[in-house]
């Protein structure tokens, strides 16, 4: 069943764009992550515009963020005071990010700093939780305990002034790297169209070494935060948010996270840990692919709204 | 002897050369002057009909006609980029800005253009997509690059896109005089204001033209949707985020297991 995209401009197939709602909401439900860094380049493989890609993918990841953040919120598993920090570090960085992705698209070369940081980010990312899985199902087979963490030594950055408590997550801890992370979220969620959850997660846990209990839910509170005010500011300035779309990817994303959360539970940890690496890392070569390989066109075409 | 060779020849070419005005009339239609934009709009294709009614004061014309229709879409800025390796990765190095080209261009003919009109004839006329200018900003100034790559891969792509497009088998005579042209619009057309502009040839020399126009325009839902998100924005962008949380929440409690 084909429908028209009113803003995308485009006709998709209904069952298509819902199917690929169900695998990635699977995805981001079985790991906990938004899952906007598979999400945005699928839409742009079937002829969505990258901008309308990016703008309409910030309104799915903010319904799915929004439903999990329910669950962890009955759960009582999510700390307010250390989202709200983060996010207002986020709102500087996001605004950092889209003056660099005007001033790049300006230049022609977004779509290179995009690769680029695609491949540099889920490179570097995959491999560290491809090593550090790895590592833990090792130990797992030859009946070690697992390592624990929170050694109690603490980073000296965690001891720079403007304390803060942060009580649900138990750690009493410097404002300034908690706004700098957000601001590094912020800055590459504007840059790449992607929430930054497989990215805010690993950096909770072993720079802030907040707790396992707290992070998942904690994560998902910014991620909605940042991705609701993303998608206000996109209708608002770009007029890019295809909510027909965006519509289509939630109902989708929303029944597939469902599905993909009961299969996490039954997969072990560490697994789950190397399986989201692999995968981060297969979405990163694609993109080094595409720098290295010629491009089968040499040349391209961009729109210029309201003349040049 | 001289003299009246001359004249002779004079009097052939005033023959040959300036016809009686409006001899032929050319008169075309479209099936449809408004394409509406639904959601279940997955392109469509657009007829003219049209003939060539003579005005009786001159001998009926024996030889055939010829009929070039081009359908013009709303002009839009564009930007053309081209990579080249720079460090082992693929760069965009180069690119030029084309002012205001055709969002969308056919000629259909019911023949090769070129075997309708001669080169001169076709420069002066703009016929055909090789023929239509496409100025690029060069310097502050605008005009047109002989042998342009850039050109060339405008139009290429464009072509891809089945947003340009020449069909010398676009137009069917059903009589010798009635004709019967079809305009391909494919999903991705820009919505706006379309030229047609149709010319009659006959042998290599064009002796009518007419033109038309429609409209593509979204209607309904789309229409709703679309002014909502260009007028009102912000209230958009709100109520897309009020949906987000709403199907967050629906799904929430629906898939609740405590």
């Amino acid at each position: 069943m084909q429908i028209f995209l009113p803003i995308a401009d485009i006709p998709v197939n209904v069952f298509l764009v819902l199917a690929m709602g169900l695998a990635v909401g699977f995805i981001s439900g079985m790991f906990g992550i938004g899952g906007g860094f598979l999400m945005t380049p699928l839409l742009i493989f079937i002829g969505v515009q990258p901008a309308v890609a990016v703008a309409s993918v910030t309104t799915h990841v903010a319904a799915s963020s929004f439903s999990g953040a329910i669950a962890y919120w009955r759960r009582n598993a999510l700390d307010m005071t250390l989202a709200l920090t983060l996010l207002a570090g986020g709102i500087v960085g996001s605004a950092g990010g889209v003056a660099l992705f005007t001033w790049l698209r300006a230049l022609d070369q977004l779509d290179l700093a995009i690769g680029l940081s695609y491949v540099t980010l889920l490179g570097i990312v995959g491999l560290l939780m491809v090593g550090e899985g790895a590592r833990a199902i090792v130990r797992a087979y030859q009946g070690k305990p697992p390592v624990l963490r929170r050694p109690g030594s603490h980073a000296w950055f965690l001891g720079l002034p403007l304390k803060l408590r942060f009580k649900r997550s138990k750690i009493y801890a410097s404002a300034i790297p908690v706004l700098a992370i957000g601001f590094i979220i912020g800055f590459l969620g504007a840059v790449m169209g992607i929430g930054g959850g497989f990215l805010l997660v690993p950096l909770l846990i072993y720079l802030l070494r907040v707790p396992t209990a707290t992070v998942i839910g904690t994560s998902m509170v910014l991620t909605f935060l940042t991705m609701v005010s993303a998608t206000v500011l996109h209708a608002a300035t770009n007029h890019l948010v295809d909510a027909v779309l965006a519509l289509i990817l939630m109902a989708g994303g929303v029944v597939g996270a469902q599905f993909g959360a009961r299969a996490g539970q039954r997969i072990r940890s560490e697994w789950l840990r190397l399986l989201l690496g692999l995968l981060v890392l297969a979405v990163g070569s694609r993109f080094a692919f595409q720098l290295v390989l010629r491009p089968e066109d040499l040349y391209s075409i961009r729109m210029i709204e309201g003349g040049p | 002897m001289n003299i009246a060779l001359v004249a002779a020849l004079l009097f052939a070419a005033l023959l040959a050369g300036s016809r009686p005005a409006a001899a032929e009339r050319l008169v075309a239609s479209l099936t449809n002057h408004r394409v509406l934009i639904t959601s279940n709009y997955t392109g469509v294709e657009l007829v003219l009909f049209g003939t060539v009614e003579s005005d009786g004061a001159s001998p009926v014309r024996s030889g055939a006609f010829d009929i070039v229709a081009t359908v013009t879409g709303p002009r839009e800025s564009l930007r053309m980029r081209r990579k080249a390796r720079v460090l082992g990765i693929w760069v965009n190095t180069q690119g030029r800005t084309f002012v205001d080209p055709p969002s969308y261009l056919a000629v259909v003919s019911n023949r090769p253009l070129d075997s309708i009109a001669g080169d001169e004839a076709r420069r002066r006329l703009q016929l055909g997509i090789a023929d239509t200018p496409l100025p690029e900003l060069i310097n502050n100034d605008i005009g047109e690059v002989a042998n342009d790559p850039f050109r060339a891969a405008l139009v290429r792509l464009m072509y891809k896109r089945g947003l340009y497009n020449e069909a010398s088998n676009g137009v069917t005579f059903l009589t010798p005089t009635l004709f019967r042209a079809a305009i391909a619009l494919p999903a991705s057309v820009p919505t706006g204001n379309y030229t047609v502009d149709v010319k009659l040839f006959a042998d290599g020399n064009m002796i009518a033209r007419t033109d038309s126009t429609f409209q593509i325009v979204k209607v309904g839902f789309e229409q709703f949707v679309v002014e909502a998100a260009r007028d009102h924005g912000l209230l958009y962008g709100f109520a897309t985020a009020l949906m987000a949380m709403v199907t967050g929440w629906i799904a929430s409690v629906a898939f609740r297991r405590d």
